[in-house]
């Protein structure tokens, strides 16, 4: 039998075509030697505007094309570096901070980096008034008065808050992504009906930082390219380049042949997978977001103490931790994420069923019939399942509701809920943030609908823990106001109508050869620039 | 031809141009009550996705009404179909962008992934089809069809895995996930003119030759992956209009003459067989621009099935429904545009 001719030359074709398309592939399977190729899901990005982007993936890109005027010491927690200030004081009044500008540093357009600028950046944020501006707002700046309260005199910035506050609350606060210093000129060219360079800015950059963004395609790719005059020193690598691969095996198979660096959204299982494997590591790190359990306190018996004593020794930390949530939460007791001031590490609870049963039994409160709600996803369900049978043998019924986030999240915004399994990111690397949602509620009437503090979700009343979040906002000494959050905490986690079970963690995994590749913790962004491969 | 003819054959055509389009109005105005009804019953409130979860009441019920989510259904539903007439889908959540202008950034890359495949499903599919018709029984037939029976029955996401473990894992003859290498996305990005944003296209219209075999060797596998499954179906269906053209009297007329066999085959029954496969062919294109979701997550593909699949996941209802709205209205129109051929190439139809 012979091959239809037809066919032959279709074989001829399609065997050419292959051919073509596999000699090139064999050659070129791995990154350019200087290019950092990094694979994460990237479309959490609405803007790299930096007073604008309140995203993880955003902020990372913010956190290496600009500074702030302070930045945090990643080996430190709490400890503040020069950024383009040089130095930082604060004036015996309480509300009048100056800085002194850094001098010879030029932005990337080749402008010298002015106080005006750094004085025009902070209005900026001010007056767009964009997601993360209450950041800096909450020191009493609005649009009208953002112009007298923060000035530039000569190579000086002075800011003026409307009362006293912590220092290191305020300084916290600008080293916050959004504190961004931008270059005023170049901005201010690309302004477009009086958007101050909003639009421009979500594709360009105007910063001081150790790269510059040379190309960004929403859901698809960005490109960062390095300054050889970066004023830190310039950076190892000449690029970067971020691929938008949300698919955890399609990560882990490009991340074996070597056509990436390094992927940031591998899942337990491929982490699992790669052990062993000599050409890549896994790095470890902590990340912000914190699970917890609360009680609505408008339901009774939720709202006896023993009754919450008795739930804080009937949940198996450990026992969630070590299994279906390794490498992904590690036990964590405080409200205050590792790695913030005053961040309490310590973890006295663990489960101990016979203590809560007699706490249960000292209560003197019937059989305890409550209900859960829950999101629909699986790490959820499983945390929740593990509660349900816990709570079970310590003697309470524990109904899981599951639904998804929308009813969930809107049952718990309308106080509606029971008891709730919920997660909790900081918004900026102050402790403040937390403890102002955690343990501060200054009306916990139902009119007030203070739906931003989840101590009013839970109409929960802190009591004494409200004046002393109020006083440690206005501590001027560092040392102390550590120590109050600490205090705070400790009672916050004892009495609170909250159970803080764990802390998020990162696992990043990465070719043998990257060196120096740092998430930024639960307080920074990614940084780049120290990396070498 | 008269005059009278003349107009009267305008006036037919005119006709059938407006019963065309009519269809095409209702059809799409059905797909926006879909689209419409979607969007007010699932479970993602639009006004916490766009105000995050720390939102004051005050903020949330500002964007409420911005968004019209006051409005009775019956007006919210109008406004939305004067926005879509207007070629506005909304903004998407996530990005703050025009959802037409972000698909017609993706689109091309689903458009470019489809067309190859679907090429490959009828270079490969029609021959062996009429093969395995003109051989029944024989092994030619058994193989065609157990590989037919393969594709059709494999999921799609499936092979694509094993397809890229085993041929870029494994054997390292294609490129990876993603269109291009690093290297030369980078470059692809800086020194090549998106004209038509298909990126074969492309490069060898800029005569970047090394990046065009590099693109190749990326979207051979996806491509053979969708092809695979759409050459199952079209040789399938190949084989059974054949088996039943083979049998009508013409054929063995045909025969009788003297005609050579290959003649009967390739020239006269093909031919009519032709007719219905133009469907067939049609309708699985249709499948592949808007069902290649899975193969798209899985290739790291930037087309519009991952532009879904990612608003879906980040809760970004605009862009899931003008995408869901766009790859609707690519289906009804190659489904006209089958009829059309339908009735160009079908005698009886004209």
């Amino acid at each position: 039998m012979s091959l239809d001719p037809t066919l032959r030359r279709v074989g001829a074709v399609a065997i050419t075509a292959l051919m073509l398309g596999t000699a090139p592939a064999a050659l070129l399977a791995e990154t350019p030697a200087d290019t950092l190729v990094i694979a994460d899901a990237i479309d959490d990005i609405v803007s790299l505007d930096p007073h604008e982007a309140f995203e993880f993936s955003g902020t990372d890109v913010i956190n290496n094309v600009y500074n702030g005027l302070i930045e945090l010491d990643p080996t430190k927690p709490g400890e503040l570096l020069p950024g383009l200030a040089e130095s930082w004081s604060v004036a015996d009044d309480g509300v009048t901070y100056t800085f002194k500008m850094k001098s010879g540093i030029t932005f990337a357009s080749g402008n010298p980096v002015r106080a005006e600028d750094a004085a025009f950046s902070l209005r900026r944020i001010v007056k767009l008034n964009k997601n993360p501006a209450f950041i800096i707002t909450q020191f009493g700046f609005t649009p009208e008065n953002v112009d007298q309260m923060i000035k530039a005199e000569g190579d000086t910035l002075i800011v003026v808050t409307d009362k006293p506050y912590a220092p290191t609350f305020f300084y916290n606060c600008l080293t916050a992504q959004v504190g961004a210093i931008v270059d005023e000129t170049t901005v201010m060219a690309n302004e477009v009906n009086g958007d101050m360079g909003n639009e421009w800015l979500k594709q360009n950059s105007a910063g001081t930082g150790p790269f510059i963004l040379r190309s960004y395609k929403p859901n698809e790719s960005y490109v960062l390219d390095a300054r050889e005059d970066y004023w830190g020193g310039a950076p190892a690598l000449k690029r970067v380049f971020m691929r938008h691969i949300p698919e955890a095996a399609t990560q882990r198979l490009l991340l074996e042949k070597g056509d990436i660096d390094v992927a940031r959204e591998m899942s337990t299982v491929d982490i699992e997978g790669i052990a062993g494997n000599a050409d890549l590591k896994v790095e470890e790190d902590v990340g912000g977001q914190i699970y917890y359990i609360s009680m609505n306190q408008k339901v009774a018996p939720l709202n006896n103490p023993k009754v919450l004593e008795a739930m804080r020794w009937a949940i198996d930390y450990q026992g969630m931790a070590g299994t279906f949530l390794k490498g992904q939460q590690r036990v964590h007791q405080a409200f205050l994420p590792s790695g913030y001031l005053g961040a309490l590490d310590d973890t006295p609870y663990s489960l101990d069923i016979e203590k809560a049963k007699a706490l249960l039994a000292e209560s003197g409160v019937g059989p305890i019939n409550v209900s859960m709600t829950v999101r629909n996803v699986q790490e959820r369900m499983d945390i929740a399942q593990s509660i349900q049978n816990t709570f079970g043998q310590a003697g309470i019924t524990l109904e899981l509701k599951v639904g998804d986030g929308k009813e969930v999240l809107q049952d718990y915004r309308a106080r509606n809920h029971q008891i709730t399994l919920q997660t909790w990111g900081p918004d900026y690397p102050d402790p403040q943030t937390n403890a102002s949602t955690f343990a501060l509620n200054q009306d916990n009437s139902d009119e007030a609908k203070l739906t931003g503090s989840l101590a009013w979700r839970n109409a929960y009343d802190p009591g004494p823990l409200n004046a002393m979040v109020d006083a440690a906002v206005q501590e001027r000494d560092s040392a102390k106001r550590a120590a109050m959050y600490e205090e705070m905490q400790r009672i916050h986690r004892d009495t609170s109508a909250f159970v803080l079970m764990f802390q998020q963690t990162y696992q990043t995994a990465m070719r043998a050869n990257v060196m120096g590749f740092d998430t930024g913790g639960s307080t920074d962004s990614a940084a780049y620039w120290q990396v070498t491969k | 031809m008269t005059e009278k003819s003349l107009t009267a054959r305008g006036l037919r055509l005119l006709r059938q141009l407006t019963g065309l389009l009519l269809t095409l109005a209702i059809t799409l105005l059905g797909l926006m009550v879909v689209t419409f009804t979607i969007s007010r019953v699932v479970p993602i409130d639009p006004v916490l996705s766009i105000v995050g979860e720390r939102a004051t009441t005050a903020q949330y019920e500002a964007v409420r009404l911005d968004l019209g989510l006051d409005e009775p259904l019956w007006k919210q539903f109008g406004i939305y179909v004067g926005d879509v007439a207007q070629g506005d889908l909304g903004r998407s959540i996530r990005t703050k962008l025009p959802v037409a202008d972000e698909i017609v950034r993706f689109f091309p890359a689903t458009l470019e992934l489809a067309t190859l495949a679907t090429l490959f499903g009828v270079i490969v599919g029609v021959p062996s089809g009429v093969l395995a018709a003109t051989r029944p029984g024989t092994w030619v037939d058994q193989v065609v069809r157990v590989v037919g029976l393969m594709g059709y029955s494999m999921p799609v996401f499936w092979l694509g895995l094993m397809g890229l473990l085993l041929f870029y894992g494994v054997l390292d003859w294609v490129g990876g996930p993603g269109q291009l290498d690093a290297g030369y996305q980078m470059m692809l990005e800086f020194e090549v003119t998106r004209y038509t944003g298909m990126i074969l296209i492309d490069t060898a219209l800029a005569g970047e030759w090394a990046m065009f075999t590099n693109a190749l060797s990326h979207i051979v596998l996806p491509a053979g992956v969708l092809g695979y499954t759409s050459m199952a179906y079209i040789s399938r269906m190949t084989r059974s209009f054949m088996m039943n053209e083979l049998g009508q009297e013409y054929i063995t007329t045909a025969r009788v003459k003297g005609m050579p066999e290959r003649r009967v085959i390739w020239v006269h029954a093909l031919k009519n067989v032709l007719v219905p496969l133009i469907t067939v062919i049609a309708l699985s294109y249709a499948y592949l621009l808007e069902g290649s979701v899975l193969t798209e997550t899985i290739f790291a593909w930037p087309g519009l099935g991952s532009y879904i699949t990612d608003a879906l996941f980040a809760a970004d209802m605009p862009a899931v429904l003008g995408g869901t709205l766009v790859v609707g209205s690519v289906f009804v129109a190659l489904n006209m545009l089958s009829d059309v051929l339908y009735r160009l190439v079908d005698p009886r139809a004209k």
